[in-house]
């Protein structure tokens, strides 16, 4: 068999190639999206750990992640306009030249 | 347009922008850094994820999620520190309509007055100015779904910044789960004021592009533990200077002096930044609460912020007190330096002490007392709050030009205290 003959096996790969329009990244990228999609929606209905009468201390005021928005987007503010990190605070917030 | 890099490339080619900015003597070119093949990746990655959380969503919604409440809140706050205080009001009103339209507005003023050590090493006076803040926003609630659309405007004589952005919120596994994504454009101005005229520079105006993409999740774990977790990556693309701030190099004159000159920054900045934070509700009626956040950027900026906390509502009494302790550390940018051999070093050279190496230390505390709490007139309830915040900053290689009574490079390094009040009255309704 000469060197540049196609096997039967690269032949089959290039019909499958030329089959999906899809690059390869795509395609992983694809069955992921896929695959999160289905787990997420079979999680649906998971039982609550946490059942809803059983919420009373989460539902305390105390244990608010943003109790005062005004108060906490000037204090993100004041740490931004001083520090080099910025980000990942929850809050979409704005530019200001505040450097 | 720019467009982003994935975030496990982007810590690829930052690494790939280090060693070439060793082995090309020093010269750093970071716009390359951020290559258009890399780039654009984090995009469709991001629109992956967009349309992974829509999909995941849409089966999931069947009964009501909750709006934020009814409130408005007014704020009067104070910094003070480096020779800088900055003053104003924050005013902030939410109201519902129909159970599923929520809209906002947040009025907030800067009232600067600066004779800071970057104002005096430049030989400037002391100056003053002032910044306004409109924001609005809007949130429609489906189901258990939250949309939300803002839009911020930021107003000074020589800077004027513009940002829209678009939120999703979904709550989850019997509202054990919220997720939530979003994405914010940036258009800002940047103008120059004329030290001469003190009017502005008609020859100066450039503009800077923002992006920015976060996801995050928050968690509640058990009875008494919730958690979240915080992804944001943000670009900026455009003239990311300070217009009126210098880097100094060594007099080739005289080396024991230094000259200034304008910096020059590069045109783009990614950023990624990843926080967890958790809060635990003690049995007594309080609550701790502790977060770090880690960050880098194509910059070279590597940063962990720590903080723990800790709220106590007085029992019989309407007051809340609350404490916490943050610690922030930074490694410097690596077109950074406090002292530059010359003037054309490298391609990129910056004296901000925001890209030097730092920490700083904040210590809050904090009063709250509540009135009406059986209602009065449209007022549900209310609470009167007062905050203090003493920040400390310690720069490891920004040192005191000021002196220059000293060799240029042997000054001692600068660090400086903070004072920060915040007094604002909110109500219910």
């Amino acid at each position: 068999m000469l060197d540049s003959e196609p096997t039967m096996q690269s032949t089959a790969h290039a019909c499958r190639a030329r089959r999906n329009p899809l690059k390869r990244g795509q395609a992983g990228k694809l069955i992921a999206i896929a695959l999160v999609v289905l787990t997420l929606n079979g999680c649906g209905n998971i039982e609550p750990w946490v059942k809803p009468y059983e919420r009373q201390a989460l539902a305390d005021p105390i244990m608010s992640f943003d109790p005062n928005p005004v108060s906490s987007a000037y204090t993100d503010h004041v740490f931004e306009a001083r520090e080099g990190a910025r980000g990942a605070l929850g809050s979409a917030g704005g530019g200001c030249g505040c450097n | 347009m720019l467009k982003i890099p994935a975030p496990w490339l982007m810590f690829r080619s930052e690494a790939d922008a280090r060693s070439a900015a060793v082995a090309g003597s020093r010269v750093a070119n970071l716009q390359a850094a951020i290559s258009p093949a890399v780039i654009t990746k984090l995009r469709s990655f991001l629109a992956s994820l967009l349309l992974a959380a829509v999909a995941v969503a849409y089966p999931l919604v069947s009964s009501a999620g909750v709006l934020p409440e009814d409130r408005a809140d007014l704020l009067l706050h104070r910094y003070e520190g480096g020779g800088v205080t900055i003053q104003g009001p924050s005013l902030l009103i939410r109201k519902t309509l129909a159970e599923k339209y929520s809209f906002s507005a947040n009025y907030y003023m800067d009232m600067v007055t600066s004779a800071s050590i970057d104002v005096q090493v430049s030989g400037a006076s002391q100056y003053k100015e002032e910044r306004k803040q409109y924001s609005l926003g809007f949130d429609y609630l489906r189901g258990k779904t939250t949309y939300s659309l803002g839009y911020v405007n930021s107003k000074e004589n020589d800077y004027l910044a513009k940002t829209v952005s678009f939120g999703i919120s979904q709550d989850l596994f019997g509202d054990l789960t919220t997720i939530n994504m979003g994405f914010s454009k940036g258009d800002d101005t940047v103008q120059r004021r004329d030290t001469l005229t003190d009017g502005i520079d008609p020859n100066f105006k450039k503009s800077v592009d923002r992006w920015s993409y976060r996801v995050g999740v928050s968690q509640i774990l058990t009875k008494t533990l919730i958690t979240s977790l915080n992804l944001e990556v943000i670009t900026d693309e455009g003239y990311l200077n300070n217009p009126y701030r210098s880097f100094r190099y060594v007099d080739p004159e005289n080396s024991n002096q230094y000259r200034l000159a304008t910096e020059i920054y590069p045109h783009t900045h990614t950023s990624n930044a990843v926080a967890l934070n958790a809060r635990y509700f003690l049995p007594y009626r309080a609550a701790i609460e502790g977060g770090y956040r880690f960050y880098t950027d194509t910059w070279g900026i590597g940063a962990n912020t720590y903080n723990i906390g800790y709220v106590h509502p007085l029992k019989n009494l309407p007051f809340t007190l609350e404490a916490s302790l943050r610690y922030y550390e930074q490694q410097h940018a690596d077109f950074y330096s406090d002292l530059f051999p010359r003037i054309d070093f490298q391609n990129f050279m910056g004296r901000d002490k925001e890209l030097s190496t730092f920490n700083s230390k904040t210590f809050h505390v904090g009063a709250s007392y509540d009135f009406a709490r059986d209602g009065w007139r449209f007022v549900k309830k209310g609470s009167l709050n007062f905050y203090y915040d003493l920040m400390q900053f310690q720069y490891d290689d920004f040192r005191d030009a000021r002196r220059t009574d000293l060799i240029a490079g042997t000054e001692p390094l600068y660090s400086f205290n903070a004072n920060v009040f915040q007094l604002f009255v909110s109500i219910w309704f």
